[in-house]
């Protein structure tokens, strides 16, 4: 969640420096990313060009003389829009531009140059933000821009943008009013109201417009009716806010649907009223129902999928995504807005499979009813003040959802005995106040009323944690806890294995236990189903191994590659199986020795089968097996081994593994 | 007959202190003590000696015979000493000369990291306990307060062979398995370490990598704590990681703690100055811990209204690459030998 500090300040006043904001975000539990200024170009001034000639030197560049106020500059600009007249933006010399960009005084093709008019993109706004003539050229600024002053103030992008990476429980902070009430705890400061003003006129929309809901995965349905909408470019504030938060400006009606989502975090949908059939039904999908979305492709759904109709076709894909075929277009009048809620789990499962989008991503975590309710009438707000629209009188409204607040009861014991503190009922008060919860409180307990829109807290070890964030873990002493004397136990034989194979000279090695199902059978008759993943992440990497055999022989393939010698390393870890309908898994101990088991001037000792052999029997009698196994000729033979020097290990008539030379052909 | 005896010695010892080589004495030997040597002649003589002298002669022969005998023994010696000098003197050899290489085994990094931590948890009355790698969709979320379906599965991008089948993407599972099988319900005091895996591969992440979890539950009444948490993992990280080592505790979200704790750590590189490792943060985010939530306390039969307790993890694979300075998660899982070699002595005390 990208989170305009210009945006959250309409509805708690904060001044702190944003990285100060950031850090006491992160000590509460809402980790960032990164914080920065929205526009991190040094040095710009508004200026004016006064005269643009063409570049003696050159068949696209221009020779400017540009007024900055306090003096006259020549720049030569290469953008093929500039012209004398124009408002623009003016790196000064000494400017840093992102990406590294420094402006100097220089010659240009043996034309002076004192700075650089910029294009919006060169200051900092990202190309996919920008329209077509702000991608191909200068940002012209309006005609009585003030020469000399800040551009940057000017335009109101004097903004500065936190990126949180969210915790998957906080779906109240996707929104700038959540937001809003986790800085006002910290800071102490009262959240202020968010203006819902409007007026409604003619026929209820009731007597004109149907909703059918015919699944339950749908507990809140609203719709309204504006009319004569004007589809225009959005007011600056609109269109930067919405920059600052990741969303691309389209025109004012879309905009503002974006505009009370990051608001409220209740993702609206607007319709051309005119292209419905006076009607909305949410149902679940068909088998193999097709519907093309707004981004104009078609996408195959099923029963587990809600769609949106206009009674028959499907137009919208709930939670996900809007439908092409009632979408708000330039010749758009009459809209009619769709709030609602949809199962959350239905939503992620859909977004999953076809597109995640910012609408998705508040459906999965949840949302709060009331702001189903705030964000229709928000919406009115803004398109009757900023779009010229008339709010029709009344709402269609489906309500099925729980709209009550949360009563939890929490004892100041239970607090201080969870958290090893002790916190007293005045300090844990206040947090509650602070987050904005009402409670009503004796010597022993506080029964909170928790807020809708915290759909995280529901129990009074939720209670605890919020009081833990904003009273701080740093005010706790950390201690052990008390035990009996004893001492624990641990895993010992596969240590006392690791330590005598690492005290007869050999490496340890670690390797994957995903493998490819080429290899999986390799190296062994026995007859097993692979054991497949479902979504693999490489097709290298698709099974998980049966044998350790294979990974040993890779480590081995990869090291003779790498010139090393006289490899003799082992591993000690799983492998896979299934029996039956269970799956299960072995510990194996696997060793593979090459090249001299030592060497010296005169003589050295090759490994051959007789010192695996011997390594072999090292292990059976150090674990206490000694004169109870055998060495015997297997019956089959296994392509990969050398027919005449295979055998192998009978503990009791059970065999417990074996001792193989690989034939050259396959390592 | 006493002149003759004595001459016999004098001419003995002379011969024998001049012998040079074994074969010489043993020629002597024969001669001057064999059957047929003059000593041996003059005793089967004593009978033609009149008895009055036949003790003395004899006595004479025996001690000349004692006294030769005890020259060839010296002699022996003498000549043993010096052909064992030869000996020696001819097996000098060249000791700057390369020495035989004798076979030197190494335990690999991430298994030394996780003896010490196993041995750290001991000595604190920890067991050790272990799962399966392949888990089911049950341990590995349901039983932790992860139903289907919930957002927090995404913080987890899972390797499934069936719908009910996964690769464990945390040790917790471990958790949910360890408080099933108590039946009597008993406190528990474990940490379980071993492979984890999970849907990312880049040059933090390894999709094969190594948690090590721990878990504490004890009845309500022992008021295991917060406070109990913060001092065991200080403890834990001051031993990894160094005296110096802070700790900072910032609230977070995890399924089955409530409430739950990102632990960051100085920064092992720079102290906490603040570099590129820490994001001029200073700080390095380490492990995920919590008092244990009530669900999962109740889904796994302990009743929550008697009993508390909490549970924490962290990466084993960043552990070892600070201890190690090893700059590359790959190199954990390449198994060079040059590689893995390097760790075949005991570690900086």
């Amino acid at each position: 969640m990208k989170l305009s500090t210009n945006f959250v300040k309409d509805y708690v006043d904060i001044d702190v420096p944003v990285k100060e904001l950031a850090e006491a975000m992160t000590k509460v539990g809402n980790e960032y990313d990164s914080q920065e200024n929205l526009i991190s170009a040094t040095n710009l001034v508004i200026g004016k060009v006064l005269t643009c000639e063409a570049h003696p030197d050159s068949d696209h560049l221009h020779v400017c003389t540009v007024d900055i106020g306090n003096e006259v500059l020549n720049i030569v600009c290469g953008a093929p829009n500039v012209n004398a007249g124009q408002k623009v933006i003016v790196a000064k010399v000494g400017a840093d531009l992102p990406g590294g960009v420094k402006i100097k005084k220089g010659m240009i093709r043996g034309q002076e140059s004192n700075g650089m008019i910029c294009a919006l993109y060169e200051i900092g706004i990202d190309k996919k933000f920008l329209s077509e003539e702000d991608k191909n050229g200068i940002h012209i600024l309006a005609e009585d821009a003030p020469v000399g002053e800040d551009p940057v103030n000017y335009m109101g992008l004097e903004d500065s943008v936190i990126d949180f990476e969210l915790t998957a429980n906080r779906g109240d902070l996707l929104s700038i009013l959540g937001m809003a009430y986790e800085i006002g705890a910290i800071y102490d400061k009262k959240v202020k109201d968010i203006d819902l003003s409007y007026n409604e006129i003619g026929n209820d929309i009731n007597n004109s417009f149907k909703l059918n809901i015919s699944t339950p995965n749908c507990s809140l349905f609203l719709a309204k009716k504006v009319e004569n909408v004007q589809i225009k470019e959005s007011p600056e504030f609109i269109k930067n806010r919405l920059i600052a938060s990741g969303i691309r400006p389209i025109n004012l009606v879309v905009d503002i649907s974006n505009y009370v989502m990051l608001e409220c975090g209740q993702p609206l949908h607007f319709y051309d009223f005119d292209r419905l059939n006076g009607m909305l039904e949410v149902r679940q999908a068909y088998s193999q129902e097709k519907l093309t979305t707004l981004d104009e492709n078609e996408r195959i759904l099923d029963e587990n999928d809600i769609v949106i109709s206009n009674g028959k076709d499907g137009i919208g894909l709930a939670g996900v995504m809007g439908g092409l075929s009632t979408e708000v277009e330039d010749t758009t009048k009459n809209i009619i807005i769709e709030s609602a809620i949809f199962d959350s789990v239905m939503v992620r499962k859909t977004s999953k499979k076809i597109l995640r989008s910012e609408a998705s991503n508040r459906f999965e975590k949840g949302l709060d009813p009331n702001r189903t309710y705030m964000a229709i009438n928000r919406a009115c707000h803004l398109l009757e003040k900023y779009a010229g629209g008339t709010v029709v009188k009344g709402m269609c409204e489906y309500n099925k959802a729980d709209l009550n607040d949360r009563i939890v009861t929490v004892t100041y014991k239970q607090i201080n005995d969870l958290l090893g503190a002790n916190i007293s009922k005045e300090d844990i008060l206040d947090v509650f106040r602070r987050l904005g919860f009402t409670y009503e409180a004796d010597n022993e307990k506080a029964k909170v009323t928790v807020p809708r829109r915290r759909l995280d807290i529901a129990i009074p070890e939720d209670l605890i944690e919020e009081v833990s964030r904003i009273y701080g873990v740093d005010n706790i002493e950390g201690k052990l806890p008390i035990v009996p004397m004893k001492s624990g136990s641990k895993i010992k034989t596969i240590r006392e294995i690791r330590n005598k194979m690492v005290n007869l000279g050999l490496n340890e090695t670690l390797t994957y236990i995903l493998i490819n199902d080429k290899d999986v059978h390799k190296y062994t008759n026995d007859e097993f189903e692979e054991l497949k993943l479902l979504d693999p992440m490489t097709e290298e990497r698709n099974v998980l191994r049966y044998s350790l055999i294979p990974s040993m022989v890779k480590t081995y393939e990869y090291n003779k590659t790498h010139f090393n010698k006289d490899i003799s390393i082992f591993e000690i870890g799983k492998g896979f199986f299934k029996k039956g309908e269970e799956y299960g898994e072995n510990l194996k101990l696997c060793c593979l020795m090459t090249g001299n088991y030592f060497e010296s001037l005169e003589i050295s000792k090759p490994v051959d089968f007789y010192v695996i052999k011997g390594v072999t029997e090292e292990i059976l009698d150090f674990l206490g097996y000694n004169g109870r196994y055998s060495f015997i000729r297997p019956k089959n033979e296994l392509k990969e081994f050398h027919p005449g020097q295979i055998a192998e290990i009978s503990v009791n008539n059970d065999i417990i593994g074996c001792v193989r030379k690989i034939t050259s052909r396959y390592i | 007959m006493r002149e003759k005896i004595e001459q016999i010695q004098k001419e003995a010892e002379e011969k024998i202190s001049q012998i040079k080589n074994m074969q010489e004495l043993q020629d002597l030997k024969v001669k001057f003590l064999g059957k047929k040597s003059e000593l041996s002649n003059l005793l089967k003589t004593l009978g033609t000696i009149s008895p009055e002298e036949r003790p003395k002669v004899g006595s004479f022969v025996n001690e000349a015979r004692t006294k030769i005998e005890n020259r060839i023994q010296e002699a022996e010696e003498k000549i043993k000493a010096i052909v064992l000098s030869e000996k020696l003197e001819k097996e000098t050899i060249d000791i700057t000369l390369p020495a035989t290489k004798i076979k030197r085994g190494s335990k690999h990094p991430l298994n030394r990291v996780i003896e010490e931590i196993e041995d750290l948890f001991v000595s604190m009355g920890y067991d050790v306990v272990e799962g399966p790698e392949l888990e089911t969709d049950e341990y590995c979320f349901e039983r932790l307060n992860l139903p289907s379906g919930h957002p927090a599965r995404d913080m987890q991008d899972s390797f499934y062979i069936t719908d009910k089948y996964l690769l464990r993407t945390q040790t917790s599972s471990v958790q949910a398995r360890t408080m099933v099988i108590n039946e009597e319900k008993s406190p528990i005091r474990i940490i379980t370490l071993g492979k984890t895996y999970r849907r990312e591969d880049d040059a933090t992440h390894s999709h094969q990598f190594n948690q090590i979890e721990g878990l504490v539950i004890d009845k309500k009444d022992t008021k295991i704590s917060l406070a109990d948490l913060k001092g065991t993992l200080e403890v834990f990280m001051k031993k990894m990681l160094g005296e110096k080592t802070e700790l900072r505790f910032r609230p977070s979200y995890f399924p089955f703690t409530e409430p739950s704790y990102e632990v960051d750590v100085t920064c092992f590189k720079c102290g906490g100055k603040g570099c590129s490792l820490c994001k001029q943060t200073g700080w390095i985010e380490l492990l995920g811990s919590g008092m244990v939530h009530p669900n999962v306390l109740k889904m796994n039969g302990y009743d929550p209204e008697k009993y508390a307790g909490f549970a924490f993890g962290t990466g084993i694979d960043r552990l070892a690459m600070f201890k190690y300075g090893i700059t590359d998660m790959r190199y954990l899982y390449t198994n060079d030998i040059k590689f893995l070699s390097q760790f075949d002595r005991k570690d900086e005390e």
